[in-house]
């Protein structure tokens, strides 16, 4: 069923140089000699192979939206240093870059990378593992990159606010590979925050992207990825996530859109002192299917990780967590934990979970656990008793659940924002439902976003 | 490794070319090495099997050989498996044999530790073929049979009582479940079959101990118990003692069935020579409101891949499994649990002890099943890994499928060392560090342990302090 894939890179007129059409067609054979994934494989158990359509996307089409609106709809609800808008994998608007650049640091398109920053893309580029499952997909990737930032920070310099990208889909049969590369050099400190979204929410698409982070000595990284394609979205989010000694990364992914999402994302502790915090949050509906693979790799003696993955599920949706936590022989003092937490909130949901340790060393503290559950019977009737509809209440408390993630967020506008981001979904989700029992209303207007707000707060900490 | 073993460090390993076994060349019943049609018909008609039993097993030895080595997940160890090297059927009379004097000393001191009795040492060193146990085995078959229960080995239960044989044999274990329940259903032997009338709760437990000597310490040996409706029993199986074999693959099924209502506990101890592939397939089906338990313990062996599992087909019935692990240097103890809720508002319970010793290796690989249409059904499952030195290894697997109404599963898992705060605080009060690591180690397996009878625990213990005593210093 499945064909060879999206066509292979056509350059759209744009230069590129020698060594870099070299690697794309180097990884394009890759692509094409490496398997699809078989249903017995253990890096792709559970998930449904089936849903995986590589068949006639094109990359570089030319979306239907008019140039002039990407602007407009890329905006985020907080400040940032520096923002890049891409719409089928075509730049459309790079803001900030020279202001960072009088500091030092580069914010740089790939495309402008190639020409700029040659040597760093030589050495940075796709140079750490994918090997959690993808590695094809990750090798298409490697064949189409085009579109997606470059961010380098010197040495001792910080970046207060975060720097932002926006990847859109555009109409149907559309392919994109939206890359993100982070360097940051020692004792520097940068925000990273990627907006992944369609134009068209129920257009056809297939979404193939990668993102390096590079966490220098005492350097701190925080990226924060909202992953929100529209509903009939094949999409891949692969990250390697790689930390020196006494640096600290923190990833979030926020997964809410897509039909189905493979999300693999891998932190290797590579120095003494090394932290990393990896958290992710989904929210299922329909038959969304989330596909999350994690690895928590400790290479060296004297580092910490730490992963918590929420995912709430409604309708028949789905969500796959495969974790392990690697410890070589060398590691000792790893302190490293490893936490799933599954809300069903449909009878037809469905959380499959598979937290894995592997520990080759004695001196270690590795947990893990894994939960799955529904709403708490009495939380829901507290809060029917107040005259909140059963479907509302249980998402107000799927707010709760979540917030355990949230508050790990260091900067409160980014927290807000992913809280909206949530909120929306689960109303898309109600007044779908509310078309469907329209005696649910009971003459009662519906809530305003401050009401929610409040009924968040006053409910944080009571589910999880 | 080495036959010589120092004085303070009576491991359980021994040299495999000392006190070598000797099989003298004209026997009677057996079958040659390799394993093909021919070796089937030959252990039919050796065993004057009835001919459906011969079609089972042919269909068996197809799906055996279709079915690749399951690598992809498991051990590689498992392709150092010859499956052309051994013999697969050896009758009574058969048995290799050796003399006490061969025995390595660290063996025999190991029986002496346990306080193993004279006669049960010498069959269990391999120097007698059979355990003279027939007065105690008559002596308890007469006193189940008072109450109707059926305590016999597979091969008289399939011959004298093939109704209730034939009913569930192969039902909760079919012969493709995997490769190796594969080939036990081709070349199985030995075993015990045991039926439990309605309502007959049996007050001791019954133990495959007793039928030593019915060729039940089989390579292959098949195990089916029935217990109906509102009945009770516990089996055992195993014992603490270290077994040596030369033959080193053993293939065990054990099928279990508890009818509405019935309690079955089954217990393992399984201690083989540490050259042994014991590659066993355990499952039991529980009817309404009944009740499983596996207690499972291992501790010998080279590489143990068990599972034992429990499908929860009736309302409200229970399953539970209990696993000790001790992996030493060498051995890789691959086990865990399975859990098939498949009907409302049953329970499941896991609870894994593994401590890894040395180079030893532990793993725990579970699967916990709930699907779609069930309401209420709930699992607990901990996993706890101890480890002693710093090569020692501990890998978790679980797998947890969750979906349908008001079902919720837990899974816990956690790695440690031995404090080594506690170990000074014992070397303050004056015990020997070896004695403070196995206070310490019996100490994290107790909780577990106290479920055992009383017995067992007691030869546990003493064995969990021999295992102990060569690992730190």
């Amino acid at each position: 069923m499945v064909k060879n894939g999206p066509m292979p890179p056509a350059r759209n007129g744009v230069l590129v140089p020698a060594w870099w059409q070299g690697r794309q067609a180097e990884a394009w054979k890759k692509f094409q000699a490496t398997p699809m994934p078989r249903r017995q494989d253990e890096d792709w158990r559970f998930a449904t192979i089936d849903a995986i359509q590589l068949g006639d996307f094109q990359p570089g089409r030319k979306g239907e939206t008019a140039d002039a609106a990407w602007a407009e709809k890329s905006t985020p609800s907080f400040s940032h240093a520096a923002k890049a808008v891409f719409a089928n994998d075509r730049l459309f608007q790079l803001e900030g870059a020279e202001e960072l650049a009088r500091k030092g640091v580069v914010f740089e398109s790939l495309s402008g990378a190639l020409e700029k920053h040659p040597a760093l893309l030589k050495k940075y580029f796709m140079a750490h593992p994918v090997d959690l499952g993808a590695q094809k997909f990750a090798a298409l990737h490697a064949a189409h990159a085009s579109a997606g930032v470059l961010i380098h920070v010197p040495k001792n310099v910080e970046v207060e606010l975060p720097l932002v990208s926006f990847h859109w889909l555009d109409g149907n049969d559309s392919a994109v590979f939206p890359h993100t590369l982070i360097v940051a050099g020692e004792n520097s400190k940068v925000t990273v925050v990627d907006f992944l979204g369609s134009a068209d929410p129920e257009g056809k698409g297939l979404a193939c992207g990668l993102n390096d982070l590079l966490v220098g000595p005492g350097a701190k990284v925080n990226y924060i990825c909202f992953q929100r394609w529209g509903s009939n979205v094949t999409s891949f989010q692969l990250n390697s996530t790689r930390v020196e000694k006494d640096g600290e990364a923190r990833t979030l992914f926020v997964n809410l859109g897509a039909a189905y999402a493979r999300q693999e994302s891998r932190s290797t502790l590579a120095g003494s002192g090394a932290r990393s915090e990896m958290l992710g949050l989904s929210v299922g509906k329909d038959r969304q299917e989330f596909d999350q693979r994690t690895l928590q790799c400790h290479d060296v003696p004297n580092t910490w990780s730490d992963l918590l993955y929420k995912n709430a599920l409604d309708d028949r949706s789905k969500s796959i967590f495969k974790g392990l936590i690697r410890v070589a022989p060398g590691a000792s003092k790893t302190d490293a934990y490893q936490n799933n937490r599954n809300l069903l909130l449909n009878p037809e949901a469905e959380a499959d979970s598979m937290p894995g340790l592997e520990i080759l060393n004695d001196d270690v503290r590795c947990t893990h656990g894994a939960t799955t559950g529904q709403i708490d019977r009495e939380l829901l009737f507290y809060l029917m008793a107040r005259g909140i509809d059963p479907r509302t209440g249980a998402q107000l408390l799927a707010h709760g659940f979540f917030e355990e993630v949230i508050a790990r967020l260091p900067n409160r506008k980014i927290g807000e924002a992913v809280r909206t981001a949530v909120a929306e979904k689960f109303t898309a989700m109600r007044s779908r439902s509310r078309k469907m029992l329209t005696s649910a209303s009971r003459g009662k207007s519906p809530r305003t976003s401050e009401e929610e707000a409040m009924d968040i707060r006053a409910l944080q900490g009571l589910a999880g | 490794m080495s036959g010589i073993v120092a004085q303070d460090k009576p491991d359980l390993q021994i040299d495999q070319d000392q006190g070598n076994f000797s099989y003298p060349e004209d026997y009677a019943f057996d079958a040659g090495t390799g394993l093909t049609e021919k070796t089937i018909d030959y252990i039919c008609d050796t065993k004057g099997d009835p001919d459906w039993v011969r079609e089972f097993r042919k269909k068996a030895l197809k799906v055996f050989q279709d079915k690749p080595l399951p690598t992809h997940w498991a051990s590689k160890d498992l392709e150092n498996i010859h499956f052309d090297d051994f013999r697969y059927y050896l009758s009574k009379g058969a048995k290799p044999k050796r003399s006490w004097d061969e025995v390595p000393d660290d063996v025999k001191k190991t029986f002496e530790r346990l306080g193993i009795p004279e006669k049960e040492r010498a069959f269990l060193a391999g120097v007698e073929a059979q355990f003279d146990s027939e007065a105690a085995y008559s002596n308890i078959k007469k006193a189940v049979a008072e109450q109707g229960v059926v305590f016999v080995g597979s091969r008289e239960g399939l011959k004298e009582h093939p109704e209730i044989f034939r009913k569930w044999f192969g039902k909760v274990i079919p012969t493709g479940d995997n490769k190796f329940s594969a080939l036990n259903s081709a070349v199985f032997s030995g075993g015990s079959f045991i039926y439990v009338p309605k309502g007959v709760k049996v007050k001791h437990p019954l133990q495959a101990y007793f039928r030593i000597n019915a060729e039940n310490f089989g390579q292959f040996e098949r195990t089916l118990i029935i217990v109906d409706e509102g009945a009770e029993l516990t089996y055992m199986e195993g014992c603490t003692a270290p077994k040596f074999d030369s033959v080193t693959l053993h293939s065990a099924v054990v099928e279990l069935v508890a009818m509405k209502g019935a309690k079955l506990q089954y217990i393992t101890v399984q201690n083989w020579s540490p050259n042994v592939f014991n590659l066993v397939t355990k499952r039991g089906l529980a009817h309404e409101e009944a009740e499983i338990k596996w207690i499972d313990c291992n501790i010998g062996s080279r590489l143990t891949m068990k599972y034992p599992g429990v499908v929860l087909k009736g309302r409200k019935s229970r399953g539970e499994v209990l696993s000790i692990a001790l992996a030493n240097n060498g051995q890789h103890q691959d086990t865990g649990a399975k859990m098939i809720h498949a009907a409302d508002e049953t329970t499941s319970n896991i609870i894994s002890k593994s401590i890894s010793i040395g180079s030893g290796r532990a793993t725990y690989r579970g699967l916990v099943h709930i699907p779609r249409h069930l309401k209420g059904c709930k699992n607990n499952t901990e996993c706890d890994a101890l480890l002693i030195n710093s090569e020692s290894r501990t890998d978790t697997y679980p797998a947890i499928v969750t979906r349908g109404e008001g079902n919720s599963v837990q899974h816990e898992a956690s790695v440690s060392k031995v404090s080594a705060e506690q170990i000074f605080y014992m070397q303050q009060r004056g015990l020997s560090e070896g004695q403070a690591m196995s206070l310490s180690v019996n100490g994290f397996v107790n909780e577990l342990v106290r479920q055992f009878p009383m017995e067992y625990s007691v030869e546990l213990k003493r064995l969990i302090d021999l295992e102990m005593e060569g690992s730190v210093g």
